[in-house]
């Protein structure tokens, strides 16, 4: 087996804007005291003049974006997911989500493998707060290699969207060359009508280690990475559900209002079968090193082979 | 002040410190420069200024405490662990999985946590709404906040300033600790808040400017603050980030990053020779 690399994708998006820079002049970054850890650090030093850190001030950051990308700039403005999709929510909603303007938002530090910083910094409610907003496009990348594609997407995407960043490294799953990124469009990894597995972000990896576990008990489980939350790949998640029968999902953020909501709506409205959640169950994180505090949290291949077990009893 | 007050409050002070390098170095991670900068600081209030006990920390008439750099937990913890709220040996399990000590302060776990904080400019907003409580159930008890000099570039900090001077809420109490230093950089660097003093005077403050590292100086403001009728104050402490251990002294790369093996026994005999000597003093 080839080894394993592990990047994080807030990494894979600092070095994706210094790229873009060159194919878009139009570009201008923002961040908010955070250049260093959201790693729009190397833009700052590629082209200071294109780079502005409107300081702790989140609010107005996503404001100074709204008001460039008016005027014809393509803006990424970043932050730590709690603080660009909490702390500035309604500027979000009101300033770039109803005028549908060309704002990204690069939001990095997403839920609960912040770590040690503990439940004010891990944001697991911003897909929630961000798929309530009309327009607004969110993309979640499972691993550098689809972190820097969205990037590319989100930039000649017409209007707002929501970029998911994590801390964490993590194995880079896809290849460079042969994957194809497409905003909207999910991505089946593996083959298999017993179960389906509808992961994103880093959960895509656990799916696909308990796709193999379930297959050493001679279930097939169909792994679809989900990179685009909203607008959801209805096509995919209806196929899954009427050749499955039996849906999870895997999402590193809160069971209520993510991802697995998002199939659920669509399961429940046009086709319903079972559909289990892996994700938060509904509570605030706590401090600890990443990769324990995933595993206490249920955010685990582990528990994605149970829930897919019970999917499966419960559709008989 | 009487050298022996002193002497005692800068022996507090070097407790916390250690516990600072002690609490980061466990945990792998944390904020030191900004909890070093404001040691001296709750020496002095949890030692001499504030009216609590560690035997009833949720006793009504407490004087509050709110720090709004939640970051910098490890400076508080250190001072309540110094104080009696709960044995010092928990410092070091800080950040650690199923631990009281939070990596940013949380009211609901840890003993003599008045709110939880973490998300910057949000502390002093329920400081106002602790001394307007006060206020309303005529208590006595006082409010104090302790702000990042960063943190009050957030709009929340000005909103909170121009209720507290509107409801003149003289029992309240901010510190904006001045260590010039963010995470980007200078605030000159980043997006500068200055001049401080003048902006909260301009929405109505008493405001008094002090040398972080002068017990004399501290006791002379909170004393101050505590005479001045009709309006909250805001001392701004000058301070040095990373103050007390040479090699984090104003770097900007010590705000969040915690010392190895080896940095932490430079930082830990630095402190204990700095302790040794104030014991030995005359
Ligand atoms: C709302 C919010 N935005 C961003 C952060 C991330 N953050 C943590 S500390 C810090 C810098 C704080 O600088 P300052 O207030 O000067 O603190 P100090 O120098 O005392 O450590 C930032 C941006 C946060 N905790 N909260
Ligand atoms: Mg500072």
């Amino acid at each position: 087996m080839a080894e394993i690399i592990k990047q994080a994708t807030r990494d894979a998006y600092g070095a994706a804007l210094v790229e873009l820079a060159e194919s878009c002049p139009d570009l201008v970054v923002l961040d908010a005291d955070l250049a260093a850890a959201t790693k729009t650090g190397g833009f700052k030093k590629a082209h200071p003049d294109r780079f502005f850190d409107c300081g702790i001030a989140e609010s107005n950051m996503m404001g100074i974006a709204a008001g460039l990308a008016a005027s014809g700039k393509t803006v990424f403005a970043s932050s730590f997911a709690m603080f660009a999709a909490g702390r500035a929510f309604e500027q979000v909603r009101n300033s770039i989500g109803y005028p549908h303007l060309n704002v990204k938002i690069g939001a990095t530090h997403a839920g609960i493998s912040v770590g040690e910083d503990g439940a004010t910094h891990q944001c697991c409610e911003d897909i929630a707060l961000m798929r309530s907003i009309p327009g607004m496009t969110i993309l979640n990348p499972a691993d550098a290699v689809e972190a820097r594609k969205a990037v590319f997407a989100a930039a000649q995407h017409d209007g707002p969207v929501y970029l998911r960043f994590g801390r964490l490294a993590v194995p880079v799953i896809f290849d460079e060359n042969d994957y194809n990124f497409e905003i909207g469009k999910s991505v089946q990894l593996t083959e298999g009508n017993d179960v389906a597995i509808i992961a994103t972000g880093l959960m895509v990896n656990e799916a696909l280690i308990a796709a193999e576990t379930l297959k050493n008990e001679g279930i097939s489980a169909r792994v679809i990475n989900m990179a685009t939350i909203k607008p959801i790949d209805r096509e995919a998640v209806l196929r899954a559900a009427k050749e499955t029968g039996a849906i999870v999902t895997a999402e590193e953020h809160s069971i209520i209002g993510g991802l697995g909501s998002a199939v659920t709506e669509v399961v429940c409205e046009e086709y319903p079968v079972p559909v289990l959640r892996v994700g938060v169950m509904d509570t605030f994180g706590k401090s600890g090193p990443a990769v324990e505090l995933l595993k206490l949290f249920g955010l685990s291949a582990e528990h994605i082979v149970e829930e897919a077990k019970k999917a499966i009893a419960l559709r008989g | 002040m009487e050298k022996s007050k002193r002497k005692t409050l800068e022996k507090i002070a070097l407790h916390i410190r250690m516990a600072v390098i002690e609490g980061t170095y466990n945990a792998k991670s944390g904020h030191p420069g900004g909890s070093l900068s404001i040691s001296d600081l709750l020496s002095y209030l949890y030692f001499e200024e504030l009216n609590v006990d560690p035997a009833r920390p949720d006793w009504a008439d407490r004087d509050r405490f709110v720090l709004s750099k939640g970051h910098c937990a490890p400076a508080l913890y250190g001072a309540l662990a110094h104080k009696g709220f709960f044995p010092v040996e928990e410092i070091k399990t800080l950040r650690h999985i199923g631990a009281k000590l939070q990596g940013h302060p949380c009211m609901t776990e840890t003993p003599g946590v008045d709110m939880s904080t973490g998300s910057l400019g949000q502390g002093i907003s329920a400081a106002v709404g602790m001394a307007l409580a006060a206020k309303l159930d005529n208590k006595t008890y006082r409010t104090y906040a302790v702000l990042g000099d960063g943190e009050i570039e957030e709009g929340q900090v000005w909103e909170a300033a121009m209720f507290a001077a509107h409801k003149k809420l003289d029992n309240l109490c901010i510190v904006v600790d001045n260590n010039n230093l963010q995470i980007d950089g200078t605030l000159d660097e980043v997006t500068s808040p200055y001049p401080i003093p003048e902006k909260f005077a301009a929405f109505g403050w008493n405001v008094i400017v002090i040398d972080a590292h002068d017990f004399d100086q501290i006791e002379a403001a909170f004393k101050a603050a505590r005479e001045c009728k009709g309006k909250p104050t805001a001392i701004v402490q000058k301070s040095i980030k990373g103050k007390g251990v040479s090699f984090m002294e104003n770097q900007v790369g010590w705000h969040g990053s915690a010392p190895n093996a080896e940095q932490y026994e430079i930082a830990m005999n630095e402190l204990k020779a700095a302790l040794a000597a104030v014991e030995q003093e005359g």
